[in-house]
């Protein structure tokens, strides 16, 4: 086993740790997690199979494997972004609705009030 | 009787805010119409919140800034609520003069239009913003009259009249950052009747415009994205 193949697989497991830790501490939401934990998976599979990577360029036609690497990484990245996009558009289209829902309630409340000391 | 609801949407308009209002207080409306007036607070840094609170009308005090659209639907949303026939959307910049109110209420009276937009356009006469501006509104009036088939020229303008069933819809859904041309869009889908009637409008009394310089492109942009995917979207 060469060097490069240790290091990559000590940091691997250090990271799915460290995913683990967010994840039981609540910081992180399983559904996001799952991204994480699969692209680390997939890492720690190619650093014990070293022929892979060789073998998956082949298959994909890739001339220079390192290439296929980024190519791969970077369309996930994209996508992992887009979804973090809708993600973000969702929570932000429901702090509108709980602030409007809010200001309606507030001025609800102060008529109440109003009422009450009219009374 | 005809219940009215002025939805006057602030972000930081506590100098030009009392003039309206008292304005709109002692305004004289035909008998049949009772007025009453919504002021939007959206989360200004200044003191329109206190200024508000002086006048005998309803405050709506967003705790989060929404921008312009989710403002204004807040103020739809009490409107619905409450059960109002008639809701006018007035800017608290001072740019729409209040008693120009009674040409779009006499326009519903003799016409029933679900939309009525008061429009810089029709006629000569009070302010008509520099020629950047004039360009971007031709520009919106064009994708508006491909997108629509209406011909509104002020597609822009955010003095308008809406009726019950316009209320329900953009109370349901209202578009949130620049919603003036893009829900224009959504209205012709539901078939609303949409009309202009001309209305002299004044320069702002204070505060700046919220499309300004590089943000104007943005805003172009924004727009024609959002009145295309309106446009395309289905109706739910």
């Amino acid at each position: 086993m060469s060097r490069i193949q240790v290091i990559t697989i000590i940091i691997n497991c250090l990271f799915i740790g460290y995913i683990a830790r967010l994840i039981t501490k609540g910081k992180l939401r399983e559904e996001y997690a799952i991204v994480w934990c699969i692209c680390t998976l997939i890492l720690v599979l190619f650093s014990f199979w070293t022929k892979g990577l060789n073998l998956m360029s082949k298959i994909f036609g890739v001339f220079d494997p390192p290439n296929l690497v980024f190519t791969a990484f970077i369309f996930l990245i994209l996508i992992y972004l887009l979804h973090l996009s809708v993600v973000s558009s969702k929570s932000q289209h429901s702090i509108t609705r709980l602030t409007q829902e809010m200001a309606l309630l507030k001025e609800k409340m102060k008529k109440a009030e109003n009422k009450d000391q009219s009374v | 009787m005809t219940k009215i609801l002025i939805i006057i949407p602030c972000y930081n308009e506590g100098n030009s805010l009392p003039l309206i209002l008292e304005q709109l207080l002692h305004l004289k409306l035909p008998a049949h119409f009772q007025i009453e007036i919504a002021v939007v607070n959206d989360c200004s840094k200044d003191d329109t919140k206190w200024v508000a609170s002086l006048y005998p009308i309803i405050l709506l005090d967003l705790l989060v800034n929404l921008g312009i659209g989710g403002a204004v639907q807040t103020g739809f949303l009490y409107a619905k609520e409450n059960g109002y026939d008639l809701a006018c959307q007035i800017d608290g910049d001072g740019q729409h003069p209040p008693w120009e109110l009674i040409k779009l209420l006499e326009f519903y009276d003799q016409t029933k239009t679900n939309i009525i937009i008061g429009s810089r356009f029709l006629n000569e006469g009070g302010f008509k913003s520099s020629f950047a501006r004039r360009l971007g509104i031709r520009y919106f009036h064009w994708l508006n009259k491909l997108l629509t088939g209406g011909n509104i020229y002020d597609s822009t303008s955010g003095f308008r009249l809406f009726d019950k069933a316009g209320i329900a819809l953009a109370a349901e859904k209202y578009p949130d950052e620049f919603p003036e041309p893009a829900s224009l869009v959504l209205f012709s889908k539901y078939g609303f009747s949409i009309k202009e009637v001309p209305v002299v409008m004044s320069e702002r009394l204070a505060g700046k415009s919220s499309i300004r310089n590089f943000k104007s492109v943005y805003y172009c942009v924004k727009v024609t994205i959002s009145m295309l995917f309106i446009f395309i979207r289905k109706k739910v």
